[in-house]
């Protein structure tokens, strides 16, 4: 079937004609938009922080340039070229590589699984925003009203709503629980919402990307004005930016940067090459990769300083409020005037009490308080968005509104990138033909989500938590690399560089120069082979824990440690190959269904001869 | 005469109110925290007016005797604003119970707040816990309405879609059985005008055989 691909362009639907983007400016926005997640806001600015600061930005960039871009044009120019999903695409190229499309149509109807399930829970902060006091903003208080609950007032109000009041979270992943019908509902919300958004693919989707792709950067822009106006934000700034160049000896933070170029470009899931796909033939596929890979990483920076701002905002306020605590136990110990000491004068007066009564001022067990200690506590995924944030949004003024538009940012932010991902399940199940020509489009779509909503509901359970963190870190990681390391082989080395390049110089007016052809043959493969060499080592190298919420736990509100159960390792291992055995499968059942057809040649020469073709 | 029953009067008093005495309280002010520049300054006209809210406390108790300001002892009094207090019987030999104390303090707890400017945070009596407020719970939480809203909005949305969906495909059916008619009609009119075929569809005025039209005929008249 390889051979059959010349320099025309490929053969159309034969009845109806592919849907087609109303303008470039669509395109562009749908793919930013995919690319443009979650993970923008609430990973990045993580890594920046805990691998050095500004330092992180050179392997960051370093990676970009010889892994994301170069990957992300073959994506972009296969699907244009070949004008099919990725099912379809692999099969053209080779049809022992079927087995990758296939593959990432499962990846991606896994992580569409539970992506929709972390806008559940911002859809749950959002609905809960519209009051005032914030629901999170006070411990509610026990049954017979004489104190707070015990479990919040050990830990913290955002962290009681957040284990208690919105996951009601079980000590333990064996333990499942009941199903949470608040969560339920805001699940069958959410993929009802996906549903209208993609039920005609993106001749629907379309239209909705041109909100749900802006609208977070005039929320992001909107807050990066409030941040930098709150005290203590150019301190967050300065602290969380400075760069510390002994960092980059450690090799974890290569290979964290890689990672994170990877996923955030949302490579190798089939719906960039889906969205490609509609495009017209000839448009130039290399700028476009281009500009895609580096507005999201200008996004990922920009997002960076709105969250180091605010973090240093919340720093600044918990290292306020810790001094005051030790003001008021210091005046209230030793009957000092009120409101005599003030933050500046604490020190002092301090050292002064320790010198004339060490005793009493021992006794008071006070806390010390650093400000570089709050600004340590790095947070990253739905820690940051749903603690830390929403603990720094309760101490703005006007704090519903606050938190509306934050959460309304994360939905937006997500619903975009859950378009790409429903892309990449929809649009190869259309041109598989699963359904016949006479069902509408919007049965399929309908069934899909349905399906999805049936399978995630799973998450809504209390142990919910547990199970996406497993999902997150293991359904998705491994497979991506396998599957995009196969993406380069199989373009560059089966396909043909030379025919590729022929492709694109037909497509783009221009043959692809050096660097693209010394990434593509070179640097991408062994960059995704020492990836996934690098990660199999890093999960081979202890066995896999995971943090539970235990309020009988003694070291209580810090999260305990456990192990996972060998059913549940079971599952992990499971859910990190078992896309990937779509490729042998796959190749093995062409290879035997070639022999099978060479003997019924063998036996049957004739008809060879009489055919005439 | 009188001047020893004097001494031992205020040495008995003394005794009755000492720090961690029985049946006495610790009472904390913050009075710059709660009002700022418009802060008082505790002189003794301000203990006068505390020991009076206290008298009057227990007076609302019922079954107890007429407790008078005379009965309320307040002794160390720091500069934090704190000090200790008691409340004595009529003979002021015996302090009252602390629970009695507490119960009354508790009933009017806001006019005594009131009474200062201040509330349950800056004025802290240390052994007597404060009734909390009871969260203002709406009938329906406010998430549900939200809910509501948008569940209904979204699920009007796709109806209307779904409408417009299947609207459309009638059109589409139908458009091409209307051509289809058209053609059938076209082929019957070639076929009575015995094979000759005919280049104009229109089957009003018949079709024209170009075979016997003059050049006369294509020129506007004059």
């Amino acid at each position: 079937m390889a051979h059959t691909l010349g320099s025309e362009p490929f053969a159309e639907d034969s009845e109806e004609e592919r849907p087609k983007w109303d303008n470039k400016f669509q395109y562009l926005l749908s793919c930013i938009g995919f690319a443009v997640g979650l993970g923008n806001i609430w990973r990045f600015p993580y890594l920046c922080q805990s691998h050095g600061g500004g330092a992180f930005l050179i392997p960051y960039f370093i990676a970009l340039v010889f892994e994301g871009i170069p990957l992300f044009h073959i994506e972009l120019a296969i699907g244009q070229r070949l004008r099919r999903g990725s099912i379809g695409v692999w099969t053209a190229i080779s049809p022992y590589l079927g087995g990758v499309g296939l593959g990432c149509f499962t990846v991606s109807f896994l992580v569409s699984l539970y992506y929709n399930t972390i806008l559940m829970w911002v859809l749950w902060y959002f609905l809960n925003s519209f009051q005032h006091p914030l629901p999170w903003s006070a411990c509610p208080l026990d049954l017979n009203r004489t104190g707070l609950v015990e479990e919040c007032q050990g830990s913290s109000s955002v962290s009681y709503f957040w284990y208690r009041q919105t996951l009601n979270i079980t000590a333990n992943i064996n333990d499942s629980g009941t199903v949470q019908w608040r969560l339920l509902i805001c699940l069958a919300t959410c993929w009802v919402i996906v549903y209208l958004c993609v039920i005609r693919g993106i001749e629907s989707s379309g239209k909705v990307i041109y909100f749900t792709a802006l609208f977070p950067y005039l929320v992001l822009t909107v807050f990066l004005i409030q941040g930098l106006t709150l005290p203590g934000a150019t301190e967050g700034l300065i602290y969380l930016f400075t760069p510390n160049m002994h960092t980059l000896q450690n090799p974890r933070v290569w290979l964290d940067a890689a990672t994170q170029i990877f996923f955030s470009l949302s490579l190798a899931f089939g719906g960039h090459i889906a969205f490609a796909s509609y495009n017209p033939p000839r448009n130039d596929c290399k700028k476009d990769a281009v500009t895609i890979a580096l507005v999201n990483s200008m996004t990922s920076l920009y997002a960076s300083v709105v969250v180091f701002s605010i973090v240093g905002f919340k720093a600044t306020n918990d290292y306020r409020h810790c001094l005051d605590r030790n003001i008021l136990s210091l005046i209230n110990a030793f009957d000092l005037p009120d409101q005599s000491v003030s933050r500046d004068d604490y020190l002092a007066l301090l050292t002064y009490l320790n010198a004339t009564q060490p005793a009493h001022v021992a006794q008071l067990q006070l806390k010390s308080c650093h400000l570089e200690d709050f600004l340590d506590k790095s947070a990253s995924g739905t820690g940051l968005a749903f603690i830390v944030f929403t603990e720094a949004i309760i101490h703005m003024p006007g704090a519903p509104g606050w938190a509306v538009l934050f959460f309304g940012m994360m939905f937006t932010l997500g619903l975009s990138s859950m378009f790409g991902n429903m892309e990449g399940v929809i649009t190869p199940l259309l041109d598989l033909g699963v359904l016949p020509r006479s069902v509408p489009k919007e049965v399929l779509t309908g069934v899909v989500c349905l399906v999805c909503f049936l399978s995630a509901l799973c998450f809504t359970l209390q142990s919910g938590n547990y199970w996406l963190e497993i999902f997150d870190n293991y359904a998705a990681s491994l497979n991506l690399i396998i599957f995009a390391f196969f993406e380069v082989i199989g373009v560059v080395y089966i396909y043909g560089m030379k025919r590729f390049c022929n492709d694109v110089e037909w497509m783009t007016g221009r043959r692809p120069g050096l660097y693209w052809q010394v990434t593509w043959k070179l640097v991408s493969p062994l960059l995704l082979l020492s990836i996934f060499v690098a990660y199999i080592m890093l999960l081979a190298q202890k066995t896999p824990s995971y943090r539970v919420w235990n309020p009988q736990d003694e070291h209580f509100p810090s999260r305990q440690e456990k192990l996972y159960p060998s059913w549940v390792q079971a599952t992990c291992v499971l859910l990190s190959f078992l896309p990937f055995l779509w490729v042998p499968a796959v190749a093995l059942a062409q290879l035997l269904a070639r022999r099978g057809r060479q003997k019924q040649q063998d036996v049957h020469p004739q008809l060879q001869d009489g055919c005439g073709c | 005469m009188l001047w020893p029953l004097f001494f031992l009067v205020t040495a008995i008093h003394a005794e009755l109110c000492q720090p961690d005495a029985e049946n006495a309280f610790k009472v904390r002010l913050s009075i710059k925290t709660a009002l700022g520049d418009k802060s008082y300054a505790w002189d003794t006209n301000e203990e006068y007016l505390f020991k009076a809210m206290v008298a009057f406390s227990m007076r609302k108790v019922p079954n107890r005797g007429a407790t008078e300001i005379s009965h309320v002892l307040l002794c160390n009094v720091t500069q934090r604003v704190s000090f200790w207090f008691v409340v004595t019987d009529p003979s002021k030999n015996h302090t009252l119970p602390a629970v009695e104390v507490q119960s009354a303090i508790r009933m009017n707890r806001d006019r005594i707040n009131n009474a200062f400017f201040l509330n349950d945070q800056t004025l802290e009596f240390l052994k007597i816990p404060s009734t909390l407020a009871p969260p203002a719970d709406p009938a329906v939480p406010v998430w549900i309405i939200i809910f509501g809203v948008i569940f209904c909005i979204v699920i009007v949305a796709i109806t209307l879609l779904i409408l417009s969906g299947i609207r459309q495909r009638r059109r589409k059916n139908k458009g091409p059985s209307e051509v289809e008619d058209a053609e059938d009609k076209c082929e019957t009119v070639i076929a009575i005008e015995n094979g000759i075929p005919c280049d104009a569809l229109d089957t009003k005025d018949g079709c024209m055989n170009e075979a016997f039209m003059t050049e006369g005929e294509r020129l506007t008249p004059l």
